[in-house]
C-alpha cells in the first residue's frame, strides 16, 4: 500500500502552506478522502506522525471526511450516491439502467488547516 | 503572533503533482509519436506473457519497447530482452505502484525516436496502481480466470479506471466456476466504456481481436 507516499504528499502541501502564512504550529488538517480509497484513516495518521516529527506539523491531527461514491446515469442525467459494497451491482434508481459512470469518490483533497 | 487558532484554506488535490507530470508526459509522447500503454493486474495474471504475445502479433507493424516494474527482480525484463525487444527495468524499491515520475525515469533510458509503442508492466496489484496516473494514453487491466469472477466487486476502482479488460487464461474456463458473462456485466456496470476481450496468452486464443483493437488505437495516435 502507498500510505507513505500519500502521507508524504499531504505533509509537503501542508508545510508549503504553513511557510506562506507565518505559522508556528499546525494543529489540525481537514482532509477529504474518497470512499474508494483503500487506505485506513488510522494508518494515514500513523504515517503522518512518523513523517512530521521535527516539523511545524508535528502532532497535528488529521480530521478525515470520507467523500461518498457518486454515480451518474447519462441516460437520465441523474447523479446518485451509493455504498462501496453496492458498486458492482449499481443501477440507476430512475430507469434501472446499469450504464452508470463514476462522478466522485476517488482521491485525496486537503480542504483547510487549523494553525497557530 | 497571537495564540488563537486560525483557519487556512488549502483546497489542494494532493495528487495534482502527479497529474501534472503525467500530463507533461502525454504531451512529450505525442511529440515523439510513441504510444504509451499501462498494463495492470494481480501478480501472475499473465502480464508478461500477454505482452510477449501481443508484440509477437503486431511486431511487423510497430516497433515495441517494454518498461518493467517487477519488484526487485529482473526476470521479466530479461525474458523480454531475450526476444530482442528493448526493455528497461524500473527500480521501484518495493513500491506498490508506478507513478508518472517513475515512468519518466524509465522512458529517459529508452530511445523513444526508435519506438512506436511502449508497454508498461505495472506492479502486480489490483489496488494501488489504480490510484496513480502513469501518463499512459490507455490503461489495460488483466483479470485471469483462476482469480475468480468476484474481482469487480472487490477492486471497483481498477475496473473504473481501465480502458480495456482482458480476461486471460480462458483455457482454464472448463475447469472453473468462473462466469464470463457475470464479469462482463459487473465490469460494464463500473465502467460502461470498458472494452472487454477474452484471451489465452498461452494458446493465443482471442489475442488477435485484442491486438486488432490496440493496432487501431496506435494507428490513430500515430497518424493523428
Ligand atoms: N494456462 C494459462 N497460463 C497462462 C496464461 N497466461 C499466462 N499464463 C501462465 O501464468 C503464469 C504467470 O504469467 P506471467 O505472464 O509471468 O504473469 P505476470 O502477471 O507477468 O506475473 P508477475 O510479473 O509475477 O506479476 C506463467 O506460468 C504463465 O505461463 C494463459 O492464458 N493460460
Ligand atoms: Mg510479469
Ligand atoms: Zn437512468
Amino acid at each position: 500500500m502507498h500510505e507513505l507516499q500519500i502521507t508524504e504528499s499531504i505533509l509537503n502541501v501542508v508545510l508549503r502552506h504553513a511557510g506562506q502564512h507565518d505559522v508556528s504550529k499546525v494543529v489540525r488538517i481537514h482532509l477529504r478522502v474518497g470512499e474508494l480509497s483503500d487506505l485506513v484513516d488510522e494508518w494515514i495518521q500513523h504515517y503522518f506522525n512518523y513523517l512530521s516529527r521535527g516539523t511545524l506539523a508535528q502532532e497535528a491531527e488529521l480530521a478525515i471526511v470520507r467523500v461518498p461514491i457518486v454515480l451518474r446515469c447519462p441516460a437520465c442525467d441523474l447523479s446518485f450516491q451509493i455504498g462501496k459494497d453496492q458498486l458492482g451491482a449499481a443501477v440507476c434508481p430512475t430507469c434501472a439502467g446499469s450504464k452508470v459512470e463514476l462522478v466522485s469518490g476517488r482521491g485525496y483533497f486537503i480542504e483547510n488547516m487549523e494553525v497557530l | 503572533m497571537s495564540d488563537e487558532v486560525r483557519l487556512i484554506d488549502v483546497k489542494e488535490d494532493i495528487q495534482a503533482d502527479n497529474v501534472r507530470v503525467a500530463q507533461g508526459l502525454r504531451d512529450r509522447m505525442a511529440r515523439s509519436k510513441t504510444f504509451l500503454l499501462n498494463l495492470m493486474s494481480s501478480p501472475g495474471s499473465g502480464k508478461t506473457t500477454t505482452i510477449l504475445r501481443t508484440i509477437e502479433e503486431l511486431r511487423g507493424r510497430y516497433r515495441f519497447g517494454v518498461l518493467e516494474a517487477d519488484i526487485d527482480s529482473k526476470v521479466d525484463a530479461e525474458l523480454i530482452a531475450a526476444r530482442g525487444i528493448p526493455a528497461v527495468q524500473l527500480r521501484t524499491g518495493g513500491f506498490c505502484h508506478l507513478d508518472a515520475s517513475m515512468v519518466v525515469q524509465g522512458l529517459d533510458a529508452m530511445d523513444l525516436a526508435a519506438l512506436d509503442v511502449v508497454i508498461i508492466e505495472n506492479v502486480g496489484n489490483l489496488v494501488c496502481p489504480a490510484e496513480f496516473d502513469t501518463g499512459a494514453i490507455r490503461s489495460v487491466m488483466i483479470l485471469s480466470v483462476p482469480e475468480g469472477d468476484d474481482k469487480p466487486l472487490k477492486y471497483p476502482l481498477m475496473f473504473s479506471v481501465s480502458d480495456v479488460l482482458l480476461i486471460n487464461k480462458i483455457d482454464y474456463l472448463g475447469f472453473s466456476d468462473f462466469n464470463v458473462s457475470v464479469v462482463r456485466e459487473r465490469a460494464l456496470k463500473l465502467n460502461p466504456r470498458i472494452e472487454i476481450f477474452e484471451i489465452s496468452s498461452k494458446t493465443g486464443q482471442g489475442v488477435d481481436a485484442w491486438a486488432d483493437w490496440l493496432s487501431r488505437q496506435v494507428g490513430t495516435f500515430l497518424n493523428g
